[in-house]
């Protein structure tokens, strides 16, 4: 992989890192709501990763920033500055696609300096800071090629320094690694996150996979059917789920049934500090996999219903007595005994536990 | 197997060779074979300096020309509006360009004779009459080239249509939007360039059609080339027909040199690739 670096000239970024904001943003497309009050605000500088199932409004938003699509309702302001009825070119807001998005008629270089010649930037110009943007993706070997000749993570590379070819306020990134192979996705998105964090640049990235946001973004926001469910760091997102959409959509969780009384529930014959603002009486209590301890029981009323080999863990689903499954990961030695249908018994740590009101099934 | 196929293939292309040369050959023959003479090229040599021949393809060039810039003008920004802007509209417009095909040009150039009539007999009293004379101008008839304008759109809305299908226009736009393009930049810098391949075909059959049509012209009095081929074909029979392989000639000529200018450009930026 090309070492990157910054100039100086990419630095100069830095200093004007944009404050993005959306207030109670509202769009509607026929009958299906796509926004429903959105608000959120984004800092100077950071790489905010919007996250959620399709048709949570992710993209809508995203796109209302670029000023492809307009509120019905509400107002995007990037720096304090109501940007809501700029138009798209004015909007100082690079932008990578999804697909590819390169002009198949121009070559690397063009591509990199299609905006600079809209700007009408002179051509000797435009050609260095198009040359030097593309030795800052690792791609300063393949500015004569066509996008037919390159690979798609090429392509979305290219794309990435076409969007910061106009040293924009803000960085848009519209799913840009789900067209790409695993290994790809994986090396580009770290790629992106490296950059961003040098150019300093204040960047939302959309995307509907989890791992994926939690892993490269400064904050994440979980939205669901056109609102905000709640917008934290992901170490935060992922240990302390504002709601139960978002304990469910990050990361896995088992649902184990508890009584609530007073702030503490009991489950699985322990009682645990809760939170969560239900009412008192049967409740779910949500619990990560890792969280679950399962240990050989003769006596224990738990089956091993299926494993699962994750490498460092192993994955356990067990049937408690009620018939619920739960999951929990065990590192690999622990689970050597517990083959499908071992008794065992389960239970949680000392620690406050969230619950949720409670689903039939 | 893949033996026989090619063998399959030999056929095929024989067969077809046969069914396209044969006439052609002919022609060729009738019209330098003359019973008496031996093989002369006479009436080649004649066809230059006959009355009429320059003139009338120069016409028909003209008309080819302004032909396809008109309906490349029309045709182009509409069906990219369409595609951006209104896709449920698309067969609507499908039926209203397909049209043509369904109007038989006799009875649409009977129409257009009693538009022609009827005008300036209503409207002699406005500035409208002039118009209705300057279409109509014995040099450059601007009825034709509305009426082959008419005739062209099926034929160029499908070219289009499926140059459109090849690239996703949207997202070149958008693309193009957020490097800092307007509208009109996104569509001239951004996606034009990607039709070149829907833009050429179209001309290619605009041109044919314009060079090859009879009806219409011949019924609203004009002497285009295929006006003069047939009024020459009355007279002298073996000239007609060595005109006719002229026209041949001379119309897969600017089709080559279309799709030399065509290619050209994409040649040169591929090999600067």
């Amino acid at each position: 992989m090309t070492h990157m670096t910054v100039t100086t000239l990419e630095k100069a970024t830095q200093e004007k890192a944009a404050t993005v904001e959306f207030r109670s943003l509202r769009r509607e497309f026929g009958t299906t709501v796509a926004l429903d009050g959105l608000d959120l605000t984004v800092r100077p500088g950071e790489f905010l990763a919007l996250l959620g199932p399709s048709g949570c409004g992710k993209t809508t938003a995203l796109r209302m920033l670029a000023g492809f699509e307009h509120p019905d309702s509400g107002a995007v302001l990037v720096d304090g500055e109501d940007v809501t009825h700029v138009p798209a070119h004015r909007r100082d807001a690079g932008m990578v696609f999804q697909s590819y998005s390169l002009f198949p008629h121009l070559n690397a270089l063009d591509n990199v300096a299609f905006g600079l010649r809209m700007r009408k930037v002179r051509t000797a110009e435009r050609r260095a800071r198009a040359a030097e943007l593309l030795e800052l993706v690792g791609l300063g070997d393949k500015g004569e090629r066509y996008p037919h000749q390159l690979s798609g993570g090429q392509q979305q590379r290219i794309a990435l320094a076409r969007a910061l070819a106009l040293r924009p306020r803000v960085l848009l990134l519209d799913e840009p690694l789900s067209a790409l192979d695993a290994k790809v996705r994986l090396s580009l998105r770290e790629e992106i996150r490296r950059l961003q964090q040098e150019l300093g640049i204040t960047t939302l990235f959309v995307t509907h996979d989890q791992e994926e946001a939690l892993s490269v973004a400064d904050r994440v926001a979980v939205m669901r059917a056109g609102r905000l469910e709640q917008c934290a760091e992901p170490a935060e997102l992922y240990g302390r789920p504002a709601t139960a959409f978002v304990a469910e959509f990050v990361g896995t969780m088992s649902r184990i049934p508890g009584e609530l009384k007073d702030g503490t529930v009991e489950v699985l014959g322990q009682r645990l500090p809760a939170d969560g603002e239900v009412p008192d009486g049967p409740v779910d209590v949500l619990v990560r996999p890792e969280a679950v301890h399962v240990h050989a029981d003769e006596r224990g009323d738990a089956r091993v219903v299926a494993t699962a080999f994750l490498g460092a863990v192993v994955r356990v689903t067990v049937r408690l007595a009620d018939g619920t499954e739960a999951k929990a990961d065990l590192p690999a030695h622990q689970a050597a005994g517990l083959g499908a249908g071992a008794a065992v018994g389960v239970s949680l740590p000392e620690r406050p536990v969230l619950v949720a009101e409670r689903i039939q099934k | 197997m893949a033996r026989r196929l090619t063998l399959w293939r030999w056929v095929v292309l024989g067969l077809a060779a046969l069914y396209f040369l044969v006439p052609l050959a002919a022609s060729v023959i009738f019209t330098v074979d003359v019973p008496g003479h031996g093989v002369t090229f006479d009436a080649y040599s004649r066809i230059l300096s006959t009355e009429g021949f320059v003139s009338s393809l120069l016409l028909s060039l003209e008309l080819a020309v302004a032909t396809i810039a008109v309906v490349l003008l029309l045709m182009v920004p509409a069906v990219v509006a369409l595609r951006l802007g209104a896709p449920r509209l698309r067969p609507v417009v499908e039926v209203v360009c397909s049209l043509p095909l369904v109007v038989p040009p006799i009875a649409f150039v009977a129409g257009i004779v009693n538009v022609l009539k009827w005008g300036p007999e209503h409207l002699s009293r406005t500035p409208l009459f002039q118009t209705f004379t300057a279409i109509q101008d014995e040099d450059f008839p601007v009825v034709l080239v509305l009426a082959y304008v008419v005739m062209a759109l099926p034929f160029v809305y499908r070219a289009l249509d499926a140059g459109l299908r090849a690239v996703d226009v949207r997202t070149l736009v958008e693309a193009a939007r957020s490097c800092g393009a307007g509208w009109p930049q996104a569509l001239l810098r951004a996606v034009l360039p990607n039709l070149r391949g829907a833009l050429m075909n179209a001309a290619f059959l605009t041109l044919a059609l314009v060079l090859g049509e009879f009806t219409v012209a011949q019924l609203l009095g004009f002497r285009p080339f295929a006006v003069w081929i047939y009024n020459i074909g009355g007279s002298q029979a073996q000239m007609s027909v060595a005109v006719s392989v002229l026209s041949l000639l001379v119309t897969w000529a600017l089709l080559l040199a279309l799709a030399g200018a065509g290619g050209g450009r994409a040649r040169t930026a591929s090999s600067r690739g």
